[in-house]
């Protein structure tokens, strides 16, 4: 994909490129995510496309120096649409041996190294588990790539001499050197992270100070020294215009259910758990208590659904989320919530499984249970989100579908997209869907009797707050009888109310969007048919499939439970459908099983996302 | 226009679902005892709300004429305190049994103790799982026998108020189906309790645990087995009342009042807010100080307000709001950084 393309010789080469991929690597303490965000921030700030990829150990500070706990931070940026965080990288930073031994298999033959060479002395070869003697740096391990050794620990040090700082503090911002040289090398201005440093250190200025100097002594010591050499230039990328800002997925999660609460006129409660890499839903939600945003932060994950179900049924927007060992926790209470037909949304951030399985990698293989991981016959709507920015309108559709269709709704996003980030056009709040919601208010039957089951012509029974005079009634568990809701165990009964409680949700296919091609025709020789955080990858290879003159199309499904209405009758335009999944194959189930198509399937479970190489071989077996 | 309101009467809380209890189920005296003090209460009966989760007390929902759910078991305390956290104006009523609060149920019922959500958790204790047909409870005795243990069950019971008090609640009682006027006192206190207020009742479950409690009530032995705590009185019981406790230094010792001549000051005065006492009262039960067996008590054990969940996290966002001003929405969408793409 991206050739860096040389210019004319001069005393710094700068190379134009499309798009570059940058991997920052090293210790978990030594700040790698920080100093990606920056990188990342104002590469978009200046008009870049980008989408990040940040890839942490579990363990919050597993033993220094060793391969346990490289943390990266990996970010694609062009002057093209960019779609996914980027297969193999142009440049990497290792901050220690072990950052080089984890992240050189992906880096590009002929890429960049740029080498802390504190980082590579005899304990640091030794913690990353390289033979006695052997040092990469020194041996021709690294022949095939362009090399730049730096002594950040030094030069940070010199930098910070006269700092007044203690050698822990002075050692915390070497981040900021390796930053600066970054800065340097892509030709980006440091006004962006000079903000930040100002801001976030406000209280504490000799450490903003020492930070300034820092980013600033590295920027000086790429232009000053010979070994740097070449500078990258990538232009700003032709994206829509429009006011823009970046999001990771959770927080685009977060804000579509604060928007979502807000157009809807009703208060936001939130009933959740800690749990990886869901989390930072709640963090970010729990910010919000000047919008009168409620977060309970339960004693178990059955807790936090079942909080949300009980502020459900006092009339709040209730939503819990979870990752898939909560999600199993969570089903018994899903199974509540689809019997009393009250609105509820989960989301469940996906991560490697079973048990505790990869909680920091990704995973697409909670589909099913989604669909089905129920005891009874207890059908939900499962929708999923395809980008970071995407979390934002699929968590708003959540909320719309829950509480116009009186349904528990299941959101599936995945740690790829939840913590990945990218540009974001963000809408304004005259152009989001409008939300109805009506709270019964009065007896709705011609007798003067209550009917908490009866249907309007969308299935939906009526949403009646408790404190509403004259309503009193009682619901539960247990079998209803239609229309009055008491207890029933009437077997025509149960079996009425179960096909009523599918029906309402079949319905809702007449009130999402049809599916259409996001790439391609309407008829081709081989569909790619995706769902979830693979968009950015299937996106990638089909429109260079293309490009190239393949007969290729790409549907990508963000409604799985209803599927949208046309989705049979389009997939019968393609002689051939591949789905690729992040797992072992579910949507593959449901499609040949609703549809009688012979789908081929296309699985990958490491924990990582699909790469534009993989997808385009496999592709390309079926053309 | 202001009509006069029409007091309420017991009848008006009684749904019209038929009540299919047992016969000689002590449930149905807990029923007719909250129906009865409910009109009382200077509540409107639409904001009244009964969580329950499963077993033969949690079917109690639907025989209250107010609004109801009958949830999933042992999952009534995390519902309600979504319930109370999304509309504090509410009161919420928490009823489950000694499976459904201390077995299944056990982790959301110290959290909620813990928390101090304003609600009232009524415990029908009767020592049994019944809705399953008879197997021994988590507060069945050491060496019940019953269908899963036919030799005996091995396990120590919970004693619920000194697992409430350990869990740090705020209001804990006991009381007994069989004694209607003090189950109103208490009812009646757990209500007017700002916070958690866990009331144990000890019901009579005729079928599978018939007479568990038939000591505290008979008339021959209730006087020994039983002692009615009252607030700011001394600790008296026995047939004639000439039974007492006091402390000898930290440890609780039983005299006799007419024999030894000891003036009522010099007893055990119960004192509702004193936690160390609630503690040891708690653990009249199966403890006996210097072998000696003391009476059950009734009453309110302990009941000491302090800071309630759903009042501080209302004043916590009105702080906040007073302070930054409702964020727009216009403005949560664009964040703090923007930049412009021409």
């Amino acid at each position: 994909m991206n050739t860096l393309k040389s210019i004319p010789p001069q005393k710094t080469t700068v190379l134009e490129s499309e798009s570059v991929v940058v991997r920052f690597s090293g210790d978990s303490g030594d700040g790698m995510q920080l100093t990606g965000m920056q990188f990342s921030d104002t590469a978009a700030f200046l008009g870049n496309d980008i989408s990040t990829f940040p890839d942490y150990p579990s363990e919050i500070r597993a033993p220094i120096g060793t391969v346990a706990g490289v943390s990266g931070f990996q970010v694609h940026f062009g002057s093209k649409e960019i779609f996914t965080s980027g297969d193999e990288y142009d440049v990497l930073v290792a901050m220690n041996a072990a950052a080089l031994k984890v992240d050189l298999p992906r880096l590009k033959k002929g890429g960049f190294i740029i080498a802390n060479t504190a980082g590579f002395d005899k304990k640091n070869l030794g913690l990353a588990q390289y033979h006695d003697g052997i040092n990469p740096l020194e041996d021709d391990t690294l022949s095939n790539y362009t090399v730049l050794q730096v002594d950040v620990t030094r030069l940070t040090k010199e930098a910070l001499a006269d700092s007044g700082l203690g050698t822990k503090d002075i050692e915390r911002s070497k981040n900021m050197f390796v930053l600066g040289v970054l800065f340097w090398m892509f030709d980006k201005p440091l006004d962006h992270t000079l903000k930040f440093i100002e801001e976030k250190f406000v209280k504490k200025p000799e450490v903003a100070l020492a930070n300034e100097k820092t980013l600033r002594a590295g920027w000086i010591y790429g232009e000053n020294t010979e070994i740097f050499n070449t500078q990258f230039k990538v232009s700003a990328a032709k994206l829509p215009a429009g006011e823009y800002r970046s999001i990771t997925g959770n927080h685009a999660t977060a804000i579509g259910l604060i928007a979502a609460a807000e157009k809807s006129g009703l208060p936001l409660f939130l009933g959740s758990y800690p749990i990886t890499p869901a989390t930072d839903i709640l963090h970010e939600l729990s910010k919000y208590k000047a919008n009168g945003v409620k977060t309970l932060q339960a004693e178990d994950e059955i807790a936090g659904i079942c909080s949300a179900i009980g502020a459900s049924y006092a009339g709040n927007l209730a939503v819990t989320t979870t990752s898939g060992p909560g999600m199993a926790l969570k089903t018994e209470a899903l199974g509540l919530a689809t019997m009393l037909e009250i609105p509820l949304v989960v989301v469940n951030v996906q991560r490697g499984g079973p048990s505790t399985g990869l909680p920091t990698k990704t995973e697409q293989s909670d589909l099913l249970m989604a669909l089905h991981g129920r005891h009874g016959e207890a059908p939900i709507p499962v929708i999923a989100a395809s980008s970071p920015s995407d979390c934002f309108e699929m968590a708003y559709e959540a909320c719309r579908i829950s509480v116009e269709h009186m349904t528990p709704v299941i959101l599936l996003t995945d740690g790829y997209i939840a913590n990945g980030s990218e540009p974001w056009l963000f809408p304004t709040e005259d152009k989001l869907a409008k939300i109805s919601v009506k709270f019964l208010d009065k007896v709705n039957s011609d007798n003067d009797v209550l009917l908490p089951y009866k249907r309007n012509e969308l299935l939906v029974r009526p949403w009646i707050k408790p404190g509403t005079k004259g309503l009193e009634h009682r619901i539960g568990g247990l079998e209803k009888q239609n229309e009055t809701g008491n207890v029933s165990y009437d077997p025509k009964n149960h079996e009425t109310m179960t096909k009523l409680r599918a029906a309402k949700i079949e319905k809702i296919a007449d009130h999402i969007p049809l599916a259409k091609p996001d790439s391609g025709k309407e008829k081709a020789k081989v569909l790619v048919l995706g769902w979830g955080s693979t968009a950015g990858s299937i996106k990638t290879a089909v429109r260079e499939l293309i490009a190239d003159g393949n007969d290729v199309a790409h549907i990508h499904l963000k409604y799985i439970n209803p599927f949208p209405k046309n989705l049979g009758d389009l997939l019968k335009g393609y002689e051939k459908v591949l789905i690729p999944e992040m797992n072992c194959g579910q949507l593959l189930q449901l499609i040949r099983a609703k549809y009688l198509v012979p789908a081929i399937g296309f699985s990958k479970v490491q924990g990582l996302p699909f790469t534009t190489p993989e997808l385009k071989a496999k592709i390309k077996e079926l053309l | 226009m202001e009509t006069a309101e029409i007091k309420l009467t017991s009848k008006d809380y009684a749904s019209e679902m038929e009540v299919k209890w047992c016969p000689g189920c002590g449930d149905y005296s807990i029923l007719k005892q909250v129906q009865t003090v409910f009109p009382d209460l200077g509540i409107p009966k639409e904001n009244f709300a009964f969580i329950s989760g499963i077993g033969c007390s949690s079917r109690f929902t639907y025989y209250m004429d107010t609004y109801g759910m009958h949830s999933i078991h042992g999952r009534a305390a995390a519902i309600a305190s979504g319930v109370k956290a999304a509309n504090p104006a509410l009161s919420v009523w928490i009823v489950s049994g000694d499976g459904d609060a201390l077995s299944i149920g056990g982790n959301h019922f110290i959290h909620l103790m813990r928390k101090n959500f304003d609600v009232n958790y009524l415990v029908f204790n009767n020592q049994i799982y019944s809705l399953t047909k008879g197997q021994y409870s988590p507060t069945s005795e050491r060496g019940k026998v019953t269908k899963s243990s036919p030799y005996g069950s091995i396990e120590e019971p919970f004693n619920p108020s000194e697992l409430a008090l350990g869990a740090k609640a705020s209001f804990v009682a006991r009381t007994l189906d069989r004694d209607p006027k003090h189950m109103q006192a208490v009812l009646k206190r757990a209500h007017a309790h700002k916070g958690t207020s866990f009331v144990e009742v000890y019901q009579n479950c005729p079928v599978f645990n018939d007479t568990a409690f038939f000591a505290f009530s008979d008339k021959e032995t209730k006087k020994e087995e039983a002692i009615l705590l009252e607030h700011n009185k001394p600790l008296v019981f026995g047939s004639n009342d000439e039974k007492g406790i006091k402390f000898e230094g930290i440890t609780p010792i039983i005299v006799n009042i007419s024999e030894s001549k000891i003036s009522p000051n010099d007893l055990w005065i119960h004192d509702e807010k004193d936690k160390t006492k609630a503690n040891i009262l708690s653990r009249f039960f199966d403890t006996t100080f210097n072998d000696v067996h003391f009476p059950r008590p009734f009453g309110i054990i302990y009941a000491n307000e302090r800071p309630v969940y759903d009042e501080n996290l209302v004043a916590q966002i009105d702080t906040v709001t007073a302070k930054k001003g409702k964020i727009s929405l216009n403005k949560i969408l664009s964040g703090e950084k923007t930049w412009t793409i021409n």
